[in-house]
């Protein structure tokens, strides 16, 4: 049937083939490499736009288009896409910050010798990225799943002659891969249950009525519906893949990776597609809501991992010296968030504030750490502006800015949340954080003297780089709009619904509530950081000599990475060990030993050869010969003895013959 | 009957038994041709005039003188005409097998019943032994002349030994 | 006793004479004379038993014996013949020194 989501393969299928011709082009192709790229996401991008207007054409609908791959015994393995609004906001969203990171990965790694590999890399990312958007499949979102991954490694250990960039690449993909286990899990189960990986194929689907309501049923011991445990274990993928607590330790490492990287990556895309995957499956998230008696609610789950994510992020935020670390865990903080509107302008201010941030890395010539930056307001005026603007998004200054009213739906949903009040408060909690510790990295990048001559020569980028600052900018306010009141109205193109407006100011309490705390946190930041600016590099942070024990805490990352190479990396070298033991003592033992075996069963035979064959034959050989030379001296060359002895047998045979006879 | 019988064989055992007692070679030789001819009488009694006839002509005969040129051929000294005894022990143990053989010999006679038909001697006559070695025998008759052929050419050849070749024979 | 076990006993003492006179000479012709004593002895046999027992062709006694007789003539003269060499060899007929055939 000739469905709009025919053609929606092409959406990731450009950016394939522009990595395609980017791996066979050689190091001097860059600007091959480069316009191939670009010129491939532009075409997602416009391709995506067209496939979102069809979208909203008919909201509720989910278009999709299946195939079979290939038999494997009596079942098909079928594939698909899926177009409906989500995903085509995502793609469109993934395709435009792509196609500014892109843009900026132009002038920012201009001085790199493999600018080539790096577009190729990207574009595979790309990709990827947005085969997970667009697919109906559960099977073809894990392949594009683990391309992602795989292309984040390349990404982060992009530049692998740092031992550290190594380390940090294998430490992302190894932590995801964990996450991806339990995704490779649920879809097993699920594919088990149901016979089925496809989300929608008119009526069969895994998302759809039927099937739905089978697996919500009650089917594990302690009353566990199979939607609940295939949940959690998808969940445990995205949780990978977003960096969720406990999964999150490879987030901050991942800042190794050239900035246009940390920014697709941890802003826009491979981040989102964890949250992207709990909301394109959330019918099966939200399918054992209604089972009363089940002690384990999947959404509780990640309602619970969300929020500790939110504030531990933002707690570890606030003690950190690198400009890319502050960032990063600010994204662990936002993912706890976890929602679609919020993910959208997330996106948009995290990637501007990952791109200023590498506008001023380029700048002073890629000195990261903050207490030696400073006074750079004056010299990178656009990447200031761009900087407060995002660093104002994030922080959800009220009202103009995107990030506001997302928090904002968030809170109140939060607040209406009946089972626990806790993650509306880890929430509140993180609004101050964030507020706090956004202010503290403006002030210390931007404010002050400059604290290094590293600094004091920094000059504006150039504006390849700084025109997708400002767009990105631009985004991240007119995406605040949306999230304004006229948010139902956009709900209900969306949705196809109709959902009764809000009045402008509804919720007003919580929403009072989080201005003053926004407010509280952007005044200490400034009090601490802005008003008396660090004079020295190497003076102590007022957090820090106000409570030192808590703020090293928090500067090591809340020692995660400490514990778990502590048990965990114990215990793979403890398993390595044994393992070793084992092959060398037992199983080398044992072939030793049979190589022993062998040998003696080699020593017997010979001496059996030796002592018994040889001797046994050379024994009867010499009673043979023996028997001859006694055979030989009876003969005496005598005729008259051989007469005598023939008369003698004469004699005695014919006396035989005679007594025979007789008898 | 049985008086001439046992007469024969008195004088064919006695010659025998003596011929080869005696020291001298040439009385033994002596001695086996009337022990031969006592053989011959015998075929005479027995009615089997030709036997006798070819026993008297080839042993007593022709054997008798080849021995003797025999004898006369292979002796160096006076002595060798008159061999010594053997040892003692030897004598015995050769008288002790003739007896033993002569015993079982005549243990079987003795054991086996010989019915005679004491009828008279078949008269076979001279014209049947030649037309029965003519006709039915007549390949062993071939033979034996082969034989015979063979075994004189062999005698000359053994006889006459290897005479040193002369050089100028050489090839 | 009956003259065919009469004929019989002669040719068993006159075998054994000839056995026991083969066996304890030395000379190696009158060794060849025993033996021509035993030959004697077995025709002496057959003829005994044409005599008393012809059977259906009574001529096959007498040629049997022709035949030994011709036979043992060839045998004795080769043995002779043999004799001689064997004197060509060792200056005598001594069969105890003609033993160089030991094993």
């Amino acid at each position: 049937m000739d469905s709009p989501a025919d053609h929606l393969w092409l959406i990731p299928a450009l950016p394939l083939l522009a990595a395609g011709l980017g791996a066979l082009t050689p190091r001097r192709g860059r600007r091959f490499a480069a316009g191939t790229a670009i010129a491939a996401l532009a075409g997602s991008l416009l391709l995506s736009i067209a496939a979102l207007h069809e979208a909203l054409a008919d909201p509720a609908a989910h278009l999709y288009h299946n195939f079979s791959w290939f038999d494997i015994g009596s079942g098909v393995m079928r594939l698909g896409w899926l177009l409906d609004p989500l995903n085509a906001l995502m793609c469109v969203m993934v395709s435009l910050v792509g196609l500014l990171i892109f843009i900026f990965s132009l002038g920012y790694m201009d001085s790199d010798e493999n600018f080539a590999r790096f577009f190729c890399f990207l574009s595979l990312f790309a990709a990827a990225m947005l085969g997970v958007v667009v697919s109906n499949s559960l099977l073809l979102l894990f392949i594009s799943w683990e391309l992602v991954g795989l292309a984040s490694y390349l990404l982060i250990g992009f530049w692998f002659q740092k031992p550290s960039a190594a380390a940090a690449a294998k430490k992302a993909f190894i932590t995801t891969r964990i996450g991806d286990l339990g995704l490779l899990l649920g879809l097993v189960w699920l594919y088990n249950s149901t016979g089925s990986l496809l989300l929608y194929d008119g009526g069969g689907g895994v998302l759809e009525g039927s099937v739905l309501g089978a697996l919500a049923a009650p089917v594990l011991a302690g009353g566990f519906a199979a939607s609940t445990g295939i949940s959690l274990l998808v969940f445990c993928g995205a949780a990978g893949k977003s960096g969720q607590f406990p999964l999150h330790v490879w987030l901050p490492d991942a800042m190794e990776g050239p900035t246009p990287v940390s920014a697709l990556i941890h802003a826009a895309t491979m981040v989102a597609a964890g949250v992207f995957l709990v909301a394109r499956v959330f019918p099966l998230f939200s399918a054992d809501q209604a089972l009363a008696g089940a002690p384990l609610h999947a959404l509780t789950v990640v309602a619970g991992v969300g929020a500790v994510t939110a504030l531990m992020g933002a707690a570890i935020a606030v003690a950190q010296h690198d400009l890319k670390r502050v960032l990063a865990y600010s994204t662990v903080s936002q993912l706890g968030y976890a929602a679609i509107f919020h993910l959208l302008a997330h996106a948009f201010f995290k990637a501007l504030l990952f791109l200023a941030s590498g506008s001023v890395i380029h700048a002073a010539h890629h000195e990261q750490d903050i207490r030696r930056l400073g006074g750079l307001r004056g010299r990178m005026r656009a990447t200031f502006a761009t900087f407060a603007v995002g660093m104002m998004a994030l922080a959800g200054v009220p009202f103009v800015f995107s990030g506001f009213w997302s928090k904002e739906a968030i809170l109140h949903a939060a607040s209406a949340w009946e089972v626990s009040p806790l993650p509306l408060y880890a929430g509140l909690a993180g609004v101050v954080l964030t507020a706090f510790y956004m202010t503290r990295l403006l002030c210390e990048v931007f404010l002050g003297a400059p604290r290094s001559p590293a600094a004091a020569h920094a000059h504006e980028s150039p504006k390849v780089m700084t025109v997708p600052l400002i767009a990105l900018s631009i985004g991240a306010v007119a995406l605040g709009f949306f999230g304004t009141p006229a948010w139902p109205w956009l709900q209900s193109r969306l949705t196809g619904a109709e959902i009764p407006g809000r009045p402008l100011l509804e919720g007003g309490g919580l929403m009072a509530l989080s201005i003053v705390l926004v407010a509280i946190g952007l005044g200490s930041g400034w009090a601490l950081y802005g008003r008396r600016a660090r004079v020295a590099a190497a003076a102590p942070d007022p957090l820090a000599a106000a409570s030192p024990r808590l703020f090293s805490f928090l500067g090591a990352g809340m020692r995660f990475d400490a514990l778990y190479a502590a048990t965990f990396g114990r215990l793979n070298r403890f398993g390595a060990a044994l393992a070793d033991v084992l092959d060398r003592r037992v199983w080398g033992g044992a072939v030793a030993t049979l190589g022993r075996f062998g040998e003696l069963t080699g020593f017997v035979n010979s001496v059996v050869d030796r002592l018994g064959l040889n001797a046994g034959f050379d024994a009867v050989s010499g009673r043979f010969r023996g028997a001859g030379r006694a055979y030989s001296r009876r003969q005496t060359g005598e005729a008259h003895g051989y007469l005598r002895a023939l008369a003698i047998a004469f004699v005695v045979l014919a006396l035989l013959a005679l007594i025979g006879g007789r008898r | 009957m049985n008086a001439v019988l046992i007469l024969i064989a008195l004088v064919t055992v006695g010659a025998a038994i003596l011929a080869m007692s005696r020291r001298n070679l040439l009385h033994s030789v002596l001695l086996f041709a009337g022990s031969w001819a006592g053989v011959g009488a015998f075929f005479l009694w027995a009615g089997a005039e030709f036997a006798a006839f070819a026993q008297v002509l080839v042993y007593v005969g022709a054997i008798s003188m080849v021995v003797l040129f025999a004898v006369l051929l292979t002796r160096r000294s006076r002595e060798d005409l008159a061999p010594g005894p053997v040892s003692r022990s030897r004598a015995i143990s050769a008288v002790l097998a003739g007896i033993a053989v002569a015993a079982v010999l005549l243990a079987a006679v003795a054991g086996t019943p010989l019915a005679v038909s004491a009828g008279p001697a078949p008269a076979v006559s001279v014209r049947q032994i030649g037309g029965e070695l003519m006709g039915p025998h007549a390949a062993a008759l071939l033979v034996v002349g082969v034989l015979l052929t063979v075994a004189l050419l062999g005698a000359v050849v053994l006889a006459a030994g290897d005479r040193p070749e002369n050089p100028e024979d050489a090839p | 006793m009956n003259p065919l076990q009469l004929c019989l006993v002669f040719s068993s003492l006159l075998f054994a004479v000839g056995l026991a006179g083969a066996l304890a000479r030395n000379n190696g012709i009158l060794v060849l004379l025993g033996l021509e004593l035993m030959l004697n002895a077995a025709n002496l046999n057959f003829i005994a038993f044409w005599r008393f027992h012809p059977g259906a062709a009574p001529a096959t006694g007498v040629i049997f014996v022709i035949f030994a007789i011709a036979v043992t003539a060839a045998e004795t003269a080769v043995g002779l013949a043999l004799v001689i060499a064997l004197y060509r060899h060792q200056q005598n007929i001594r069969l105890s020194e003609a033993n160089r055939l030991k094993g």
